[in-house]
This record gives C-alpha cells, sequence and structure tokens, in this order.
C-alpha cells in the first residue's frame, strides 16, 4: 500500500494510531492525583512533540543517514517561524500562505549553506554549519532588524497591513478558519480528563505526512545512496556516483524540514524570536537523533519527545513538589532527600537529560530505539524457551542423523 | 592503438620517485599484467589511471580521451572500474545492496533524484545483481552484512561489484591475495568465463603466478618505477632479467 511493503505499511499504521491517539495516551494519570503533573496531554506540550519530531525526522535524513553532522540546522528553524510571521503581517492569519513559503526559504537557504559547507567533511563540516548558524542569528538579532524585530522578535502588530483579512476571520492563526489554539473535544472519563486540539491535530497530520516522506526516503535508492556514502564515500566515487549532490540534496530536504517545523512553531503561536536560531536550538536537534537512534526511522520522534517531555515536565518540579513526595519520611529524612533531588529536577533538568544522554551513548550506542530492540529479543527469548522448547528439541533430534 | 595509452608518466613522492618514465599501452580485449616486487608502483600506476593521483608529467589516454583531470566518477562512467589492494566496499550496508549499488550507477549516471522508488521494485537490476552474485558464488550471503564477512570473501563481493557494471577496462590490483586456493581458482575460472562471454579489457596486478600466466596474454614487469620489459607470458618466463628481477625473488 501507498508504495510500501506490507510489514512498513504495518508499522506506517501502528505510528499513525499512536499519533492520533496521543491526547489519550499521554494522559494516565487522573486529575488531583499526586502523579497528574506527569500527564503530558495538554495541547502546548502535544505541539511541540509533533514539531520536534518533524525536525527531528528532517535531521535524521541527513545525520542518520549520510552521517554528516550539521551543528546549524536552527537557522532554518527560525528561517521557518519568521517566513510564517510575515505572510501573517502581509496577508492574513491563514497558515496556508506562510508553511508552503516557509518550506521554500529555508530549502534556498539550505542550498546556499549546504552548497559551501559540503566541501568539507566531517569536524570541517560540522564547523561551517555552526559558523552558518550563528551568523544567521547574529543577522537576525541585530543587523536584519527590519526584517526580524530584532530581540523583540517578529509579530504581528495592529498597523500591520493583512491584506486579506476578512471581517468575520479569526485573528489568531487557523487552516481555513480551523483555529489552532481552539480545542475541539474536551470529554472527561471519570476523572480523566483529555484536550483534543484543533493545533495538535494540525501538526499531527502533518508529521505523519513528514514520517510518510521519511520512511519513502529510507527504502529508496536514493536512500540506500545516503547510506553507502556514510558507509564508504571512496567507494562510492570510484563507483561513478558523485557524492556531493546526494549530500547536498540531503542537507535541502533536512533544511526543508526544519523550515517546516519553524514554521508551525509559528502556526501555534504567532511570534519568531531570534533565540529560535541559537546554537543551543541546533545541538537540541543532533541529541534528540543521537537519544532516539541515529538512522533509524522512528528513533528521532523518540528522542524529541523524551527531551521536551524532560524540558517541559521535570523542568515544573520544585521543591514544594518534592516536599509533598518525601513527606511520608521523618522531617530530618526528608529536608535531606530534597537536598539531593533538587539539583536534577526544576531547573536542573538538564543535568538529569545530560547523564541520561551519556547513559544511553555509552551502553546504547543505538539509541532508544536499541534498548526497545534488546528488550523486545529478551521477551521473544522467554517465548522460546518455554513454549518454543519442545518444538526446538523435535527440530533437533530430526536434525541429529544427517549430521 | 590501445585502448589505454600511458605516455612518461612521472610520480613523485617527496624524494622517492614512485613512477619514472612509464609508458604501457595495453591492447583492448586483452588480459594486461603488471608485476613487480613490492613498491614498484604497481599500485600507483592505477591510481593514477582511475583519478585518485594526478602523475606530474605525462598522459593518460583511455579510448582516446584523456583521463586526467577528471573525477573518480567520471572516469568510471567512461567505463573504468577498479578492484583496490585492500578491499573497498560499503560494509554497512548488505551484500546485495552492495552490488545494487553500481547496477544503479550504471543504469542512472553519476546522480539521480530517485526519492521515491523502491529498491526491490527494480525488477531488472535485481534480477542482474542476483546474477552477479551466482556468478561469483555468494548468493547465499546476499542479506549478510558486508562488514561481516572474510577478507576473501571481501575481496570476491569488490569484483562482483566493478563486474556488475560491465566495465570496458577492468582494473585489478592483487585480487586473489589473501584468498584461499579454492577461491582463487574460482576467480580465474570467473575471470576467463567473463572474458569469454563479452569484450572486455583487464588490466591485472598480482603476485601470484599460477594467477598471472592463466590469465595474461601480456605482462610487463616494472621496477622501481620504471617497466623492465613487456612480452608475451612465454618469453616472460625465460627472460633473465625478470627472473633476477622479480621472479627469483617470488620462488626463492
Ligand atoms: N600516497 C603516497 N604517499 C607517499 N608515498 C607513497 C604513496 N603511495 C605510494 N607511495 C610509495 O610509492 C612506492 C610505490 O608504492 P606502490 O605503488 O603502492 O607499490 P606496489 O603497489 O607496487 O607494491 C612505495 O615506496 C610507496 O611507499
Ligand atoms: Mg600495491
Amino acid at each position: 500500500m501507498l508504495g510500501l511493503n506490507s510489514k512498513d505499511t504495518k508499522f506506517l499504521l501502528i505510528v499513525i494510531f499512536l499519533t492520533l491517539a496521543t491526547p489519550i495516551l499521554l494522559q494516565p494519570f487522573p486529575e488531583g492525583s499526586g502523579m497528574a503533573q506527569f500527564n503530558a496531554g495538554y495541547p502546548d506540550l502535544m505541539q511541540r512533540f509533533a514539531i520536534y519530531g518533524i525536525f527531528a525526522i528532517g535531521f535524521n535524513i541527513l545525520f542518520g543517514l549520510t552521517g554528516y553532522l550539521s551543528f546549524g540546522h536552527a537557522a532554518f528553524l527560525g528561517i521557518g517561524s519568521y517566513s510564517v510571521v510575515w505572510m501573517y503581517k502581509l496577508l492574513d492569519y491563514n497558515v496556508i500562505w506562510g508553511l508552503p513559503l516557509a518550506i521554500i526559504t529555508s530549502g534556498i537557504f539550505a542550498l546556499a549553506i549546504g552548497f559551501i559547507s559540503l566541501r568539507r567533511s566531517g569536524i570541517y563540516f560540522s564547523i561551517l554549519t555552526l559558523a552558518f548558524a550563528q551568523m544567521s542569528f547574529a543577522l537576525a538579532y541585530s543587523v536584519l532588524t527590519p526584517l526580524t524585530n530584532g530581540e523583540t522578535g517578529l509579530q504581528v502588530y495592529r498597523s500591520d497591513k493583512q491584506v486579506l483579512l476578512g471581517a468575520t476571520e479569526p485573528t489568531s492563526p487557523h487552516f481555513f478558519g480551523i483555529v489552532m489554539r481552539e480545542n475541539f473535544w474536551e470529554p472527561s472519563v471519570g476523572n480523566w480528563q483529555f484536550t483534543f486540539n484543533n493545533g495538535y491535530y494540525f501538526c499531527a497530520i502533518i508529521a505523519i505526512l513528514a514520517f510518510y516522506l521519511s520512511l519513502r526516503i529510507f527504502r529508496s535508492p536514493f536512500g540506500m545512496m545516503l547510506r553507502a556514502i556514510k558507509s564508504n564515500q571512496q567507494r562510492m566515487n570510484y563507483t561513478g556516483l558523485n557524492s556531493r549532490p546526494y549530500t547536498l540534496a540531503a542537507f535541502v530536504i533536512s533544511g526543508m524540514y526544519a523550515g517546516l517545523a519553524g514554521g508551525l512553531l509559528a502556526s501555534m503561536d504567532p511570534l519568531a524570536g531570534a533565540e529560535r536560531m541559537q546554537w543551543t536550538a541546533s545541538g537540541e536537534v543532533v541529541l534528540m537523533t543521537i537519544l532516539g537512534g541515529a538512522g533509524t526511522l522512528l528513533g528521532p520522534v523518540l528522542g524529541a519527545g523524551f527531551i521536551k517531555y524532560f524540558e517541559n515536565i521535570f523542568s515544573k518540579i520544585n521543591d514544594n513538589v518534592l516536599h509533598t513526595w518525601f513527606g511520608f519520611l521523618p522531617d530530618g529524612i526528608e529536608d535531606f532527600m530534597v537536598t539531593i533531588v533538587h539539583p536534577f529536577v526544576g531547573k536542573g533538568w538538564h543535568l538529569t537529560l545530560g547523564l541520561l544522554f551519556m547513559a544511553v551513548v555509552i551502553f546504547l550506542p543505538g539509541g532508544l530505539v536499541e534498548l526497545g530492540q534488546r528488550v523486545g529479543r529478551l521477551f521473544r527469548r522467554r517465548d522460546i524457551n518455554s513454549a518454543d522448547a519442545e518444538a526446538k528439541a523435535a527440530k533437533q533430534r530430526a536434525n541429529t542423523p544427517a549430521e | 592503438m590501445g585502448i589505454l595509452e600511458v605516455k612518461g608518466v612521472n610520480k613523485r613522492f617527496g624524494g622517492l620517485q614512485a613512477l619514472g618514465n612509464v609508458n604501457l599501452s595495453v591492447t583492448e580485449n586483452t588480459v594486461h599484467a603488471i608485476i613487480g616486487p613490492n613498491g614498484a608502483g604497481k599500485s600507483t600506476l592505477l591510481n593514477c589511471l582511475v583519478g585518485k593521483l594526478i602523475p606530474d608529467t605525462g598522459s593518460v589516454m583511455f579510448d582516446g580521451q584523456s583521463v586526467l583531470g577528471r573525477k573518480p566518477h567520471e572516469i568510471n562512467q567512461m567505463g573504468i572500474s577498479r578492484v583496490f589492494q585492500t578491499p573497498e566496499i560499503f560494509g554497512d550496508l548488505t551484500v546485495m545492496e552492495n552490488v545494487m549499488i553500481p547496477c544503479f550507477a550504471k543504469r542512472d549516471g553519476s546522480f539521480r533524484l530517485h526519492a521515491f522508488e523502491s529498491v526491490p521494485n527494480e525488477k531488472e537490476l535485481v534480477e542482474k545483481a542476483e546474477q552477479i552474485l551466482i556468478d561469483v558464488n555468494m548468493i547465499d550471503q546476499r542479506n549478510q552484512h558486508a562488514a561481516s564477512m572474510s577478507r576473501g570473501d571481501k575481496r570476491r563481493l569488490e569484483m562482483a561489484m566493478c563486474l556488475v557494471q560491465e566495465p570496458r577496462l577492468l582494473l585489478l590490483d592483487e585480487p586473489t591475495a589473501g584468498m584461499a586456493r579454492a577461491d582463487t581458482n574460482n576467480t580465474i575460472d570467473l575471470l576467463k568465463e567473463i572474458k569469454a562471454k563479452r569484450d572486455i579489457t583487464m588490466a591485472i596486478i598480482e603476485h601470484d603466478m599460477h594467477v598471472v600466466f592463466s590469465l595474461a596474454e601480456r605482462i610487463t614487469v616494472l621496477a622501481q618505477g620504471t617497466p623492465l620489459v613487456e612480452d608475451t607470458p612465454e618469453n616472460i618466463k625465460g627472460h633473465p632479467k625478470v627472473q633476477e628481477a622479480y621472479l627469483g625473488q617470488a620462488h626463492g
């Protein structure tokens, strides 16, 4: 189906199901319970999961397949956001104008930056992309203020033309009248509260398309060539293939994914700031991809979800919350426990994430996907041990005389 | 005029004269062996043919066109494929993928953005790749990771990758080094078979005299970067200069 074999079709269907069911799956704890703060099923965070998932899926096409590690992809994220906000200012709040523009402009920038950066490989390539991104950041922050509104960030003002804005049109981002920040369904089941948000589903559908596209690229001859570049560029060249246009195409595609993600960020919240282009944002997508599993299809999405979850959930755990957790302990021990845990939560979530990242890189070079595979194999082995032991023994008996 | 004409090629590495005034003419549809002791400059000569090195002086013509100044992928697209002295394969890819890539390169040229086709759907190329894997006796390993194979298997795989491109000139740098005797004989048979089936020119560097005398129609002896003699295998066998410079050493 859709140009995929049956295994990939099944895989895609599972991903679609998980994406569409996210508002339910991420809300496992009832409201009012102590665990409710670990729920992630609120619109703002779910939108981020989908958007950074797209960012990481695209980054993985470059880094996961070709091995070229870009440290400047946040530049395209920013370019995408600025494109969308400019369309709000000039035309109206319908995201239909801005998103295609975000993809096109980021693609053009990626073509230029990639053309120069890809003259080098390895660390030199990484440094070149980093330099370009920091230049973009500096330009957006100060020099290009008329275009970017400098450190305030680009936003829509009353004085803006918005030539297409109709009298009854929503005055916040929407898709043909479907307002992003509105929820279309807020059911509660017992103490459980679910939120079905327009913006999330808009991002989710685009994320599914983005994932499908990446799946097709992974299975295509083009994807195979990209893996060949990572494996042995010399053999590639002596086999009659010019590796440069292949890496450039991968760079542009991943840049367009980043532009789309940036555009979606501005589609959820009509703002674009220069800090979106900073090197920390470029580093974040590298972490997401490696944490989840570079070169795997699902890994980058998992990594993106993991990091955004940490950023939004762990960062909210303050000392008050810790005191209620450890409240059952005697006072002295309670304070001691709070002191110990304190650096790892709240503002210290970076520390926890850093430790987690180190553990993954050292013990699970294949990322979270490898963890999943190992666990899966463990279960399968246990299955074999119990149920298939008999069958195996029978097989062995059958084989012995032949040997 | 041979299909490959090397004239007055010199190459220095610092103070070392790796190639000194090399002239070589390889006739179309022959197997031409280049022999000589280690460090004679044999691999350096091949490097100058495929665009890995640029000679300091001299000319290299393939089928009437100069290869000098062209990029490796352009030279391959002209019809020259090379098997390296240390196997160069795609270690992270499967055996089948390793052979599919040269098939695509041959059909689609040096670049094509085929991002929406699926590899298994390219029936013609799959068939071609499977056939060459049958020829080199590796069809059972088609789904194996190339990096996990033995050195001899890697060499046979690399040879399959070159042969599947149906090159006009095949360059082989010690193709049987590190192979078991049986595999060496299979390789000889395979090359003979290919040669009988279609037009192909081969330049082969080899230390194993059994291989050289089974395949070669002309032999050039290279010593210290300069061709010593060029002749038929029969004459080379008895040549006193060769005995002294190379064969004596190899047998002794
Ligand atoms: N890239 C290089 N840089 C410096 N010296 C080299 C290089 N390649 C080969 N040489 C030297 O050139 C000489 C010829 O090497 P090579 O062509 O590999 O010999 P052969 O293949 O006949 O054994 C050797 O002395 C070798 O050390
Ligand atoms: Mg050599």
